[in-house]
């Protein structure tokens, strides 16, 4: 899939002064011991408000690697990182965590669910850290469970759940502050065609509303419901496009069987 | 995040693992009860003290044979042989706030009843001494100024000495033999109990006349003790000065040099208990406060491990918003509420402890209000300090590499 085709120039660039995120010759090494990876090799790239990215590329190209720093989990071992224009090295760790707690909902490769804990409560977390009420936090939690499909899910523990369902929950988890920013890192990965189209329709309302996504798949299908697509080769980005033809999930939701026909 | 919530969280945590939480509460548990037990029995010691040195009347005194000096050595009271029965005599006669007082010299016995024996404490004294001491009998009576006169061999017994020898038998009239001479049994003396400022028996003693103990058995005459009853409570203090003055005559030790006995009064005597009793309370508190520690570094123990274990879930909270002082406030708290739990199992063990302890030694139960606070306090404080460590290794995580653990 990977072409060495010139970067190509962005659908929505230009105005700079409106990027939520901006990443400027981003690297990231490794350190293991002997060997050094170098995970990320010069990553430029703005996303504005409102845009819905999605991130493509072969495994190991440094996809998770390049949303993690997006996500201000880790950081990058050279170049800037922007969060609304602001340089978030120079955020202090509190800062990063309210960051993480109320702008950026981020959904994990891995889910990263608390074992042990229904789901209803894995959902409710991120609202104990920020400040609102209990009662609030339980509401949205419910809110967020009922977007995405899982209404009647909400007292099973994670390991009562398929993998498809978990990965649902960390969705409705990243959601439930209502941040402005949601980072999925393969938020389908798991899911059939079916639930996968469920899940984007759900994204591209959200995005309507204002919400800015970036994910990152696997899947054409799943890519071309976003607005623009960003392939990633060995730590660089190969291209970057706009997203041309790009169909509405909830019509497309129509022409497919259901899964108990 | 409000504390209730992390309360909360933290009880469902420690739930997880009930087994480890419990052995890791034993130690607590333990330890706060240990505390409160030792400061109950050290306090029932101290009220045991008072009662009974309140009960031996108001207005009694002590004289002992001195401490004296020797060679930069300083003996123990009854070190010297210069306080005599003559001084008794002149005490009672030359001192006007005395009312009463009466010899003492003592030694140690085997006494045997038939086929039993029983080694005890021999006192030698006169009849008075029993009304100074206001020590009743539960049967017969003291022996007569007759019995002093005469060097008559009879003997009055402790409950103790009583117990052991004659069990169901009654021991007035019985013969025993003291040291190998005969003597019969006259009085049986009230219990006393045990004595708490001193910690010995104070039933477990024979008492003859004074001339029979000194002639018939040590062969010595000189005296160990007078005890001495003032005209009044108030009196005590004058008596004590005038005893002072005319032991001192007697003894004639020149102004400067130290007394060759030493005169007590009850409050003397009341303060010296007390002192005992308190130094007993914080020797039996400290004992108990290892294990305390002990407990505590159990709670750290866990903690490490427990951090260790849930380095992912502790990565997980941090990536969704939870700040350092979230994820440090958490761990505190779990080991707050272990401690604090075992504390309060710790403080039910230790009453119960006590109440049995002080059964057994027939002293007053004495649960302290101020004990159960301290326990409570300081096992909290047990928990934050241990606490404070692993919980401080759990905030510092950083959150990519806690996700990443295995
Ligand atoms: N913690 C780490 N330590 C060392 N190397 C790492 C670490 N995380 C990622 N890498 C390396 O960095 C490179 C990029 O990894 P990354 O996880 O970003 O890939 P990816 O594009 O998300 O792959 P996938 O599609 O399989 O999820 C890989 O070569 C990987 O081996
Ligand atoms: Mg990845």
């Amino acid at each position: 899939m990977a072409t060495l085709s010139q970067p190509a120039t962005r659908g929505t660039a230009g105005s700079h002064d409106r990027a939520v995120i901006r990443v400027e010759d981003v690297h990231k090494y490794y350190d293991l011991g002997e060997t050094r990876v170098h995970a990320l090799r010069g990553v430029s790239v703005a996303i504005e408000r409102g845009e819905f990215v999605a991130i493509m590329g072969a495994s190991g190209s440094g996809k998770s690697t390049f949303m993690n720093i997006m996500g201000c989990l880790d950081k990058p071992t050279s170049g800037r990182y922007l969060l609304e224009e602001i340089e978030v090295s120079g955020l202090t760790k509190k800062e990063l965590a309210a960051i993480r707690n109320r702008k950026i909902g981020f959904v994990f490769q891995g889910f990263n669910l608390l074992s042990r804990t229904t789901a209803q409560e894995n959902v409710e977390l991120p609202t104990l850290y920020a400040q609102i009420s209990k009662e609030e936090g339980q509401k949205r939690a419910k809110d967020a469970l009922e977007l995405v499909g899982l209404g009647d899910r909400m007292l099973h523990f994670p390991s009562q759940l398929s993998g498809g369902q978990q990965q649902r929950v960390a969705i409705a988890r990243a959601l439930v502050n209502q941040p402005s920013i949601l980072l999925a890192d393969e938020p389908t990965g798991n899911l059939d065609s079916r639930t996968s189209v469920e899940i984007m329709e759900v994204f591209q309302k959200l995005n309507d509303d204002g919400l800015t996504i970036v994910l990152v798949t696997h899947e054409g299908d799943v890519a071309q419901f976003a607005k623009r697509s960003i392939q990633f080769r060995d730590g660089t980005i190969r291209r970057d496009e706009a997203i041309q033809n790009r169909p509405v999930a909830s019509e497309v939701l129509k022409n497919l069987p259901t899964l108990e026909d | 995040m409000d504390v209730l919530a992390i309360i909360r969280i933290a009880m469902r945590a420690l739930a997880r693992n009930k087994l480890r939480s419990s052995l890791t509460m034993l130690g607590i548990i333990i330890g706060v009860g240990a505390v409160i037990a030792m400061v109950s029995v050290g306090q029932g010691a101290q009220q045991q003290a008072q009662q009974q040195i309140a009960a031996m009347g108001s207005n009694m005194l002590f004289v002992g044979s001195g401490t004296v000096t020797r060679g930069g050595m300083r003996m123990g009271w009854g070190a010297t042989k210069t306080l005599i029965y003559d001084d008794m005599v002149a005490i009672q006669r030359e001192c006007p706030a005395v009312s009463a007082a009466a010899p003492g010299s003592q030694s140690s016995a085997q006494v045997v009843f038939e086929n039993d024996n029983w080694a005890t404490q021999l006192s030698g004294t006169e009849p008075q001494y029993f009304s100074i001491r206001t020590w009743l009998f539960q049967e017969g009576a003291s022996f007569s100024q007759d019995d002093v006169e005469t060097a008559a061999n009879v003997a009055v017994i402790g409950e103790t000495v009583r117990k052991n020898l004659f069990g169901a038998t009654d021991p007035i009239g019985e013969t025993v033999r003291i040291n190998n001479l005969p003597f019969k049994v006259v009085g049986v003396l009230a219990a006393k109990g045990t004595s708490a400022a001193m910690g010995n028996d104070q039933d477990d003693i024979i008492i003859v006349p004074i001339t029979t103990l000194q002639k018939k058995i040590t062969g010595q005459n000189w005296l160990r003790w007078i005890v001495v009853s003032a005209v009044s409570r108030e009196a005590s203090y004058t008596a004590q000065q005038q005893i002072t003055a005319l032991l001192r005559d007697r003894h004639r030790i020149r102004s400067g040099q130290d007394d060759d006995f030493m005169v007590r009064n009850l409050a003397d005597m009341a303060d010296l208990a007390d002192q005992q009793a308190q130094l007993f309370t914080v020797l039996l508190a400290s004992i108990a406060s290892i294990s305390l520690l002990v407990g505590g570094i159990g709670i750290m123990n866990i903690m490490l491990v427990s951090v260790t274990e849930r380095t992912r879930e502790i990565g997980i909270r941090m990536a969704i918003g939870a700040t350092e002082v979230d994820v440090q406030q958490q761990f505190l708290i779990e080991a707050v509420v272990l401690s604090l739990v075992g504390g309060a199992i710790g403080i039910a063990f230790g009453l119960a402890a006590s109440y049995v302890i002080t059964q057994t030694l027939q002293w007053p139960v004495l649960v302290s209000p101020a004990a159960i606070l301290a326990a409570v306090v300081f096992s909290m404080a047990v928990g934050i300090f241990f606490g404070f460590y692993p919980a401080r290794k759990a905030a510092r995580l950083d959150p990519i590499e806690a996700l990443r653990y295995e």
